[in-house]
């Protein structure tokens, strides 16, 4: 939570919202990899696609 | 960040500050300095997004004017040329600057019309059509083989003229990049004396230029230039700008130390390392130890010599050193194949006793991190014939150029180290010894390791790297240990054994949790079917209970069907994660670029600007660069 915590205050500080969307989609991606990598799930969740 | 740092500080509770990458080159370079005030430049490959600043520095502060922005770096162009000519990138650059003097800058002209615009204070803008390392896992592109005429050279493979005549030309390009930034800091701040820092200030060709061009009065160049030397700037921006601690110099002696900052070992110590060790050595008053070792020296012996703090920072500076007779014709290409195993051209940089540095060079300017290169003195070189006059590149290698050839470089110069009784006594008083034998105050220093190797740090690293070289004697502390009395080295005493095999092995626990994931997922694919087609899939259900029933009453059945899955698993991740990373670029990465290219916003600065003056941009006064206690 403290790293995306980070992240918002880099955005809020810096004003470089035109990153939101590219952070946003790369946070749910690794989220998904990051589940799924070395897990037996990975195969079921990699057929939802 | 600072969640991270308290959890691996056990225990801290205080403030964390975060200085900027080149706000901490700055202070590296100014704080522990001689100078009560100076003028600073940093210059290196990228930190932030700052590729070099300048500023100056006043009693207890620094304050950064202006700075070079990515994709624009001095340091990056190095290590461009770096790669190409066949070297590590981030690694190999010093090699690139030991090979500069073999060529002629053939292709600086090219540089300057292709790759770059230059202006007259320093500052100037890449072509990055030419360069691949915004995009790409190269740092040159397609165009720059195209202009250059060649692929990049394959590393260990033959280094030609050509390769000579490229290292030399992004050499003379830096200096001249190096020596119109000098010069328009000079002006600007109207300061006498320069401090410099970043990985392009252990280019010593280029600190010697600065010197002899007589820029500044005064030059003071943090030893641990590279990002290393961040950290202790760091540390010392806190000290003195954050905490208001004051600074006192006397305008001629610095506060680094002789940079020796790093871990000891007492003479006790190593003994009681060396009896445990079963090694045999014979213990020596310090006078004695001179006394053999600079024998062993001007017998033509290699010697390992081991005592005190280590070093801080990429030289070794005569605590960590292999020393050499710097008279001895043949001593170069001795300590490069038979002791470092490294290539034959590179040239090693002597340590010369301070009251004797103008004796052998030509100049008076003290170098005590050989983080200069000067010319050695004529009435020590020897006059080439015309025959030899007329050799090529390597061939240049094997002709003496002077009574002290194995520091000598092809083109005369050397990068030395002046040792002084205050600094390092000991080390003094090992050369002065030599000086009583031969009457040369000079011997070759070069750090205390092999190829790819760090520095050692212990006695046993010392040991170690004393028995797999051809390395005649090991001065470690007073401890005297001779090549030929060691034990074979046993590989139980090798640092890296061959790594056994470990057969795969599923315990019950891991075999069980398998097996309930996959009934748990097989159960809820059971109720998706279900409610969509309103009848219990038997399949599904059949391989959910007997993954259950296998998980409670025999995991062990399910080690195959582990195996196999997870093989599977591995394939599918594999796939997947390349398709999602190439989708999540499609769809968010180039409509986005696509949307700010639309309404004009440019977060890089690319393309040349040939009607503006300078590619300088003015720090911002209430940027990152003014609230170091927050993180961006």
């Amino acid at each position: 939570m403290g790293r995306i915590k980070d992240i918002w205050g880099f955005l809020r500080t810096r004003k470089k919202w035109w990153l939101v969307p590219i952070i946003t989609v790369l946070l749910l991606l690794s989220l998904i990899i990051v589940l799924s990598q070395g897990s037996a799930l990975a195969p079921f969740i990699y057929a939802i696609f | 960040m600072g969640d991270l740092i308290k959890k691996n500080l056990k225990g801290y509770k205080g403030e964390i500050t975060y200085p900027e990458h080149h706000q901490s080159h700055a202070a590296s370079a100014f704080f522990p300095g001689p100078f009560k005030e100076a003028a600073i430049i940093t210059m290196d490959g990228v930190g932030e997004w700052a590729t070099a600043s300048w500023g100056v520095g006043k009693g207890n502060r620094i304050d950064l004017h202006s700075e070079l922005l990515f994709p624009s770096s001095l340091g990056l162009l190095y290590t461009a040329f770096t790669y190409y000519i066949g070297f590590k990138v981030n690694n190999g650059e010093y090699k690139v600057m030991g090979l500069a003097p073999y060529g002629k800058p053939v292709y600086a002209q090219t540089i300057l019309d292709n790759l770059i615009d230059l202006k007259e204070d320093g500052s100037f803008r890449l072509d990055m059509s030419y360069f691949n390392y915004c995009q790409g896992l190269t740092m040159t592109s397609d165009k720059f083989h195209e202009l250059f005429g060649d692929l990049p050279r394959k590393p260990e493979s033959s280094i030609t003229q050509r390769d000579m005549n490229l290292a030399a030309s992004v050499q003379a390009v830096t200096e001249e990049i190096v020596l119109r930034t000098a010069r328009y800091v000079r002006r600007e701040t109207g300061q006498r004396n320069l401090c410099l820092a970043g990985g392009v200030a252990l280019n010593c060709v280029a600190n010697g230029k600065i010197l002899r061009e007589r820029i500044f009065d005064d030059i003071w160049i943090q030893p641990a230039a590279g990002d290393a030397g961040g950290s202790l700037g760091a540390a010392l921006f806190i000290w003195h700008q954050i905490l208001g601690n004051q600074r006192d110099v006397d305008g001629v002696h610095d506060l680094q130390q002789g940079s020796y900052l790093g871990p000891g070992w007492s003479d006790s110590e190593i003994e009681k390392w060396l009896a445990d060790a079963g090694y045999p050595y014979e213990k020596m008053d310090e006078a004695d130890l001179f006394d053999t070792v600079s024998g062993g020296i001007a017998a033509g012996r290699v010697i390992g010599w081991y005592a005190g703090r280590m070093e801080f920072g990429p030289r070794a500076l005569g605590n960590r050193s292999i020393i050499g007779d710097a008279r001895s014709e043949s001593m170069q290409s001795i300590i490069n194949l038979k002791i470092k195993y490294r290539e034959s051209f590179r040239p090693f940089a002597p340590s010369v006793l301070l009251e004797d540095l103008e004796e052998f060079f030509d100049t008076d300017k003290a170098s005590p991190y050989m983080l200069l290169v000067t010319p050695v003195r004529t009435s020590h070189r020897r006059e080439l014939s015309e025959e030899e006059e007329k050799l090529f590149g390597m061939e240049k290698l094997r002709i003496p150029r002077s009574d002290i050839p194995a520091i000598t470089h092809v083109d005369y110069s050397s990068r030395l180290q002046t040792v002084s009784a205050a600094d390092n006594p000991r080390y003094h008083g090992l050369i002065s010894s030599f000086k009583k034998k031969t009457g040369y105050g000079i011997v070759i220093n070069t750090s205390f390791n092999v190829r790819g190797e760090p520095i050692v740090c212990t006695p046993q690293d010392a040991y170690l790297c004393f028995m797999r070289t051809e390395m005649d004697i090991l001065a470690l502390g007073n401890c005297f240990l001779k090549k030929e009395e060691q034990p074979h080295l046993e590989p139980a005493d090798e640092h890296h054994s061959e790594k056994r095999k470990i057969p795969e092995v599923k315990s019950r626990a891991e075999l069980r949790k398998f097996g309930l994931i996959m009934a748990g997922a097989f159960a809820v694919l059971c109720v998706l079917l279900y409610f969509r087609n309103s009848t219990l899939p038997p399949p599904a259900a059949g391989l959910s209970g007997f993954f259950l029933l296998s998980a409670l009453l025999y995991p062990g059945l399910l080690f195959p069907i582990e195996k196999l899955w997870m093989k599977l698993a591995s394939v599918m991740s594999y796939i997947m994660t390349r398709v999602l990373l190439t989708l999540v670029y499609i769809l968010a990465v180039i409509p986005t670029g696509l949307i700010m290219r639309l309404l004009g916003k440019r977060p890089l600065q690319l393309g040349f600007a040939e009607e503006v003056k300078t590619y300088w941009v003015d720090v911002d006064p209430e940027g990152p660069c003014s609230r170091p206690e927050k993180q961006y």
